[in-house]
């Protein structure tokens, strides 16, 4: 049992594909290899000479779980470019729909993707037989998210109304009543999640990690705020090509992130709970003291609890935002492309999503970056199984690889965004 | 073997996850139909992966890398009904912008190493390797839609999906015309219904995500839109979208090119 190969070809329950590769020498891990194989798309490169205002419906499609991420980041570097930032209700409108994101998309990562580990399903719909009132109220919860995206964005997946300087049309304050209504429900939904996850069984596995999160001065992060970390960093958007560098490893199709200063970091629900508690409305802050949960999370299997904090902190946000919600005169601000380089990231939920275009004086792009969360987190994710499986090396192969799994769903990691894919592979050499 | 529930299969090639969400998305009925049905193999929502053969495939996503080609032709021959969802599956999707272009240039543009990426010069659909049973439009494809489908395959019936325009649906939800009323160029005469004309609803013009419809008059609109006073270029980009590579759609793009 001392030398063995874990090889898992097709991780299950992320979206995209991948693989994951670890190798095992005289009880050592010796080698772990995250593989991203969803083939390559080309986002960056054809992207190159299309219209400015093309960028948030062609940037969605790189992502089918978090298109309202890219959308958001697109509009952010853009306007950021032309130096036109809209403000006001357009704004918190863009807080809304990210709202509808971050609801239902964390709930389908919480419940769909990552319980059924902690519970030993092999998915939802086993879990369903046995906890029938927990999944329906989740899909509940999960519909309602959508239906935020879906009135202010025209549909859930691939928002039509996005667009650079706000939206194409704004809805009446009427249109939002019923969302209400329903927010309501979902917020005590919200904090039935927070209970149910952290009564789940967590390893044992805290690690010193360097967290990353956009962190806004008076707000929980959506759109906006300086990019800082646990460990010093504290940069504008503007500044990050200086301090991030991405590298193309030869097993993998998404380029790997790390600090130029230090090397890799973490992002996503943790990172910004830890960045951001003292910006949570009161009520995520009382459930959270109220289940004794601590104001800094440092185990990674414990992303399920933040992932349905950060839902109740979206419902509550949203609710706040409709009873002040009164419909701008226009839905949009008036955009006059310049020539210049924009940069803008946005909080998508499974971390910062940043994104880079030089636009020329016809509102063309000249090129475009874009860094998604889980090329940011890879290398993160690898740290953490060469951490995790020592303790855990002599158990049965069918265990090993079930837990090196939920490691990795941990991270929510969205593998479509071949811009940048997951299988398991362990080696173990006798 | 009688009572055995049929088996669905899910595949993807490449692609965004957006349309095999979109069953994940349709909370309300999701545990009626993945009750109706044995979840064989479906990686983005289940670790239990079953080997075919499988009553019903679906695939997502174009054919872009030779790994993809093999992986076409071995799912054809596991599933009895295939069923191509979306338009990466059924025109080569947003990804295959790159087959005007030169697919080394696109990958030294994205990779510091070209040379570890394998990959094909173009990103066709599904239907052009394999024969296909059906093809559902869509970027991502309406959940009802595609619920009706893989109803109707459970029942061994054709599916009931209309093929006309986008705009016989905007003119049936009373919605003033985008391109009369306000002059904003949109493809709805020629895109395939079934969205439920959305962008008009929301005061812009069509982009095509559902792709052509049967015999959609591109030469018409493309010639109505540049008397609005559009740029050939314009035009061009507006056929060049997410079902760039559907015939007519590429063939009018191909016209505003020069
Ligand atoms: S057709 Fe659109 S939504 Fe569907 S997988 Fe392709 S890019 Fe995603
Ligand atoms: S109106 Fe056109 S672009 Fe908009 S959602 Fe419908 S088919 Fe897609």
């Amino acid at each position: 049992m001392k030398n063995r190969t874990i090889k898992v070809d097709y991780l299950a329950r992320v979206e995209g594909e991948g693989a994951l590769y670890i190798k095992i020498k005289n009880g050592e891990v010796d080698d772990v290899k995250l593989k991203i194989f969803e083939p390559p798309r080309f986002f960056e490169a054809f992207l190159r000479d299309r219209k400015y205002s093309e960028a948030p419906d062609i940037t969605a499609r790189i992502c089918g779980i978090c298109p309202i991420a890219y959308q958001m980041s697109a509009v952010n570097a853009i306007e950021n470019a032309f130096g036109q930032v809209p403000g006001g209700q357009i704004r918190e409108l863009r807080r809304l729909i990210y709202c509808g994101e971050w609801i239902e998309s964390h709930t389908l990562h919480l419940y769909m993707l990552h319980a059924p580990d902690f519970l030993g399903y092999p998915d939802v719909v086993h879990m369903a037989k046995d906890f029938p009132e927990v999944v329906e109220k989740a899909l509940k919860l999960k519909r309602i998210g959508n239906d935020i995206v879906k009135t202010i964005g025209g549909r859930e997946i691939h928002p039509i109304n996005v667009k650079v300087g706000g939206f194409y049309k704004v809805p009446q304050k009427k249109d939002l009543k019923q969302l209400r209504e329903d927010l309501l429900w979902a917020r005590d939904a919200a904090i039935d999640t927070v209970k149910f996850t952290s009564t789940l069984t967590f390893p044992d596995f805290e690690q010193d990690y360097e967290f990353v999160s956009l962190c806004h001065d008076i707000e929980y992060p959506f759109n906006e705020g300086r990019i800082k970390s646990n460990k010093g960093l504290d940069i504008s958007v503007e500044e990050y090509d200086f301090n991030f560098i991405e590298e193309h490893v030869e097993y993998s199709h998404a380029l790997h992130s790390r600090l130029r200063a230090r090397d890799n970091y973490f992002l996503g629900p943790i990172a910004r709970y830890n960045l951001n508690y003292d910006k949570l409305s009161p009520i995520v802050k009382q459930v959270a003291s109220d289940l004794k949960l601590p104001r800094e999370i440092n185990n990674p299997f414990k992303s399920i609890i933040v992932r349905g904090l950060e839902t109740l902190y979206a419902c509550d946000e949203a609710i706040r935002i409709i009873d002040q919600y009164e419909k701008p005169d226009e839905p949009s601000i008036q955009i006059n492309p310049i020539e210049a380089t924009g940069n803008g990231a946005s909080e998508a939920p499974r971390g910062m999503l940043y994104h880079r275009y030089r636009i020329n004086e016809e509102g063309l792009i000249m090129d475009a970056k874009i860094v998604p969360p889980t090329s940011q987190n890879q290398k993160t994710i690898e740290k953490d199984l060469k951490h995790f499986i020592p303790s855990r090396v002599n158990l049965p192969e069918k265990e090993l690889v079930l837990q090196c799994e939920q490691a990795v769903r941990n991270y929510d990691p969205c593998i479509s965004c071949a811009t940048h894919f997951l299988k398991l592979h362990v080696e173990k050499e006798n | 073997m009688k009572n055995k529930k049929p088996k669905l299969a899910v595949f993807k090639l490449s692609s965004c996850d957006g349309c095999q969400l979109s069953i994940l998305d349709a909370e309300d009925e999701l545990l009626a139909v993945l009750g109706a049905v044995d979840i064989a193999y479906f990686p983005e929502a289940s670790s239990r992966m079953l080997p075919g053969p499988y009553d019903i495939g679906l695939i997502e996503g174009s054919v872009t890398t030779p790994h993809d080609v093999e992986l076409a032709r071995q799912i054809r021959k596991d599933c009895k009904v295939l069923i191509t969802i979306g338009a990466c599956a059924t025109a080569g999707g947003i990804q295959a912008l790159r087959n005007w272009k030169d697919v080394k240039e696109f990958t030294k543009i994205v990779y510091a190493h070209p040379q570890y990426i394998s990959t094909l010069d173009r990103s066709m659909p599904v239907a052009s390797f394999i024969h296909v049973d059906f093809e559902l439009r869509g970027c991502p494809v309406n959940k009802y839609q595609l619920i009706d489908v893989i109803v109707a395959y459970l029942n061994n019936k054709k599916p009931n999906i209309t093929s006309h325009s986008v705009c016989m649906e905007c003119k049936q939800k009373g919605n003033v015309c985008v391109m009369v009323a306000h002059g904003t160029p949109c493809l709805g005469p020629v895109t395939q219904t079934g969205c439920g004309s959305i962008c008009p609803s929301y005061d812009r013009g069509c982009y095509g995500c559902f792709g052509p419809m049967d015999s959609p008059n591109t030469s018409s609109l493309a010639r109505n839109i540049e008397a609005r006073g559009e740029t050939k270029y314009d035009i061009m980009l507006a056929f060049r979208g997410f079902n760039a590579y559907s015939e007519p759609f590429r063939k009018e793009s191909e016209v505003y090119e020069k």
